[in-house]
């Protein structure tokens, strides 16, 4: 039996750029260059890797986005992934989660998996959520922030570092995982791969291939509401002191008094 | 009074301040009620300081399946008491496991969710939430608009205070449901002794520059004199100098303390997302050109293993 695993990956805004927003108040998509989520390039690892230690595996990678979010499917496939599903209609333009979320749970039924990898947030959106609603979703067990992830005798196994305490977790397949930026160093595409990239199969779908309606997603059907985005007044530069006369810790602890910290 | 919501996370048997401050800010918004989900033995404790915190009524439900299960049974319970009382709102700390449960509330509840909220205020048409988004480069204003708002609140978003309430306990018999992963086993964090890092009001962190694990001596002695909580870099979690648990930035804790200490870090916009919303900052670089200058209110070019311990003898002698 081939264990079906399905990788949910973001398109988003490079981090280092300047990110901002457009007239209404989605991400603007134009000033800066889009990419494969850094953290989404873990959760591609983590499939490839269950998938190399299983008999026999298929990766597929999925994403919600625009047309250039088949950069992050390409990236993704160059890694190693087999193949990839982009759901792509204008209608999706500014879906706040739950819409997104239930996008993705569509496209994952209509694909077929055994076991669902996300990355533990996107860069842009940051909010951590979307694996524990495609689990909602699809009634599974989410096993998510993980650091550490196995496939074994149909069980998902992994270690939680939350809060307070760290957990390790057991769920069958099929399942929902999300792993962290400590699960491990995610591959560079080699130039072979990304040759092989270009041929492997990307199919494209739209929401009336998932048989959902319009009005369930985009901004109209959103059940968030922005109201306002102000870039924050960047912080000024305060004072600068050298150590070159060897004071600077007793400069530093006269600021801190001064502050009242001390 | 809207009946606001509050899940109020323990630990060890005690409150966690962050259930605090969502008191505090649902009073804000309508009457708190707080929700105590298996805190065992110490669930008179918990429920005690909700009422001095000001709950009205703390519904309590308790059984091995929050220790066993993960998350669901918690947004079984949370879920089945919003719709039971029909309450105003739901606020839930915008931790790794908050957030996951929050969000599945959010979806049985058929309402939006705002996560990681900064800010929050009454509005005419429900609560408006602040968010610091873009690594704390912009601020945004939202609202949920379709069904009871589930919003998640970041630590050290209000200062707690105490406004005594009834505090009426109600026990809940929660329905469980679902299909969750199993906690196998469960290590609970040693405590260093030293403030919780997302609580904490003065955080001193260590990056790259600070050398080698030993070199995070003086960044201890340091917080340690401040009262402090110890904070690190990615990179210096990476070389294994510090645990990620202490790690600060975008895939580590997010930190907003009165003051932030940043010794032998270069200030990379991921170690920015989680410290630039910080009150007053001061850092300590060799390298007058580390973007990390461009966000202090007070910045020392020079060696940390000099300017750190002379500061530390300097509080000392206070
Ligand atoms: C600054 C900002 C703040 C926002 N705040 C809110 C808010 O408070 N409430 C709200 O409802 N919406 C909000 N949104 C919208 C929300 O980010 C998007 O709807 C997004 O599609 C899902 O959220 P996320 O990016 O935070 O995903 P996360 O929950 O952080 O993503 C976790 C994982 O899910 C997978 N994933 C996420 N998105 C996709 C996708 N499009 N395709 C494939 N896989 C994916 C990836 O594996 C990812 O690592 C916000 C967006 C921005 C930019
Ligand atoms: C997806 C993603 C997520 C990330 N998440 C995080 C995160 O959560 N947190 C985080 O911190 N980073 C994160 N990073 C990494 C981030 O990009 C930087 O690589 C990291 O913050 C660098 O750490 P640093 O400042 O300690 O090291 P460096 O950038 O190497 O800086 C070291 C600094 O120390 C100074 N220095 C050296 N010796 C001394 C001395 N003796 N005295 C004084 N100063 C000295 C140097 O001048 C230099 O400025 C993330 C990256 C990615 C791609």
């Amino acid at each position: 039996m081939t264990l079906r695993i399905a990788v949910c990956v973001k398109y988003v805004p490079d981090a280092t750029g300047d990110r901002g927003f457009a007239d209404d108040l989605t991400v603007d998509r134009d000033e800066v260059d889009g990419l494969l989520s850094e953290l989404d390039e873990y959760a591609v690892e983590q499939a490839l890797r269950i998938s190399e230690e299983a008999d026999d595996a298929e990766v597929t990678v999925l994403t919600v986005g625009p047309d250039d979010a088949k950069d992050a499917l390409r990236k993704a496939l160059s890694m190693g992934a087999d193949k990839a599903v982009h759901v792509n209609d204008e209608a999706i333009h500014g879906s706040d989660v739950i819409g997104t979320s239930a996008v993705l749970a569509k496209a994952l039924e209509k694909t077929g998996f055994d076991l669902v990898v996300c990355g533990m947030a996107s860069t842009d959106g940051t909010m951590g959520v979307l694996p524990a609603l495609l689990a909602e979703r699809l009634d599974l067990p989410q096993a998510t922030l993980l650091s550490e992830v196995s496939v074994e005798g149909g069980l998902v196994k992994g270690r939680r570092d939350g809060d307070a305490a760290t957990e390790y977790l057991e769920a069958p397949l099929p399942a929902v995982v999300s792993v962290t930026d400590q699960s491990g160093e995610a591959r560079y595409p080699s130039f072979k791969g990304i040759m092989a990239a270009k041929k492997k199969p990307v199919e494209e779908l739209e929401l009336d291939d998932l048989e959902i309606d319009e009005d369930e997603v985009g901004l109209a059907g959103s059940w968030t509401l922005v109201e306002s985005a102000d870039a924050r007044p960047a912080r000024t530069q305060g004072t600068i002191v050298t150590n070159e006369d060897g004071d600077g810790g007793k400069q530093l602890a006269a600021f801190l008094a001064a502050q009242k910290f001390i | 009074m809207a009946e606001i919501l509050v899940l109020v996370d323990h630990a060890d048997g005690a409150v966690r301040k962050p259930a605090l401050e969502l008191l505090t800010l649902a009073r804000r918004l309508g009457e708190p009620s707080a929700v105590v989900l298996g805190a065992g033995e110490a669930t008179d404790a918990v429920a005690a300081t909700a009422a001095e915190y000001g709950a009205g009524t703390v519904y309590v439900a308790d059984g091995a399946e929050f220790a066993d299960l993960l998350v669901v049974p918690k947004v079984d319970a949370l879920t089945q008491i919003a719709k039971e009382k029909g309450v105003a709102a739901v606020l839930v700390t915008s931790s790794g496991e908050g957030k996951e449960i929050a969000a599945r509330v959010a979806l049985r509840l058929g309402s939006g969710l705002i996560t990681d909220a900064v800010e929050l205020e009454a509005g005419a048409e429900g609560p408006v939430a602040t968010q610091s988004v873009f690594a704390a480069s912009y601020q945004v204003k939202s609202r949920v608009s379709h069904g009871v708002p589930v919003i998640t609140v970041k630590p050290n978003s209000a200062a707690p205070e105490a406004a005594p309430a009834a505090g009426t306990v109600e026990t809940v018999t929660v329905a469980f449901t679902g299909n969750a992963a199993k906690v196998v086993s469960r290590t609970a964090r040693v405590s260093t002794g030293r403030p919780e890092l997302t609580e904490s009001a003065i955080v001193v962190s260590g990056g790259r520059g600070v050398g080698a694990a030993e070199g995070f001596e003086v960044v201890e002695k340091l917080a340690d004199s401040l009262g402090a909580a110890v904070g690190a870099s990615r990179a210096a979690v990476d070389a294994g100098w510090y645990p990620h648990s202490n790690q600060v930035g975008q895939t580590g804790k997010q930190v907003s303390p009165q003051l932030y200490v940043a010794a032998g870090i270069s200030g990379a916009i991921q170690h920015r997302a989680g410290m630039q919303t910080s009150k007053t900052i001061v850092a300590v670089n060799k390298d007058p050109e580390a973007p990390i200058f461009d966000l202090v209110d007070y910045g020392v070019v020079g060696d940390l293993f000099e300017v750190l311990p002379q500061l530390t003898e300097e509080i000392g002698a206070r």
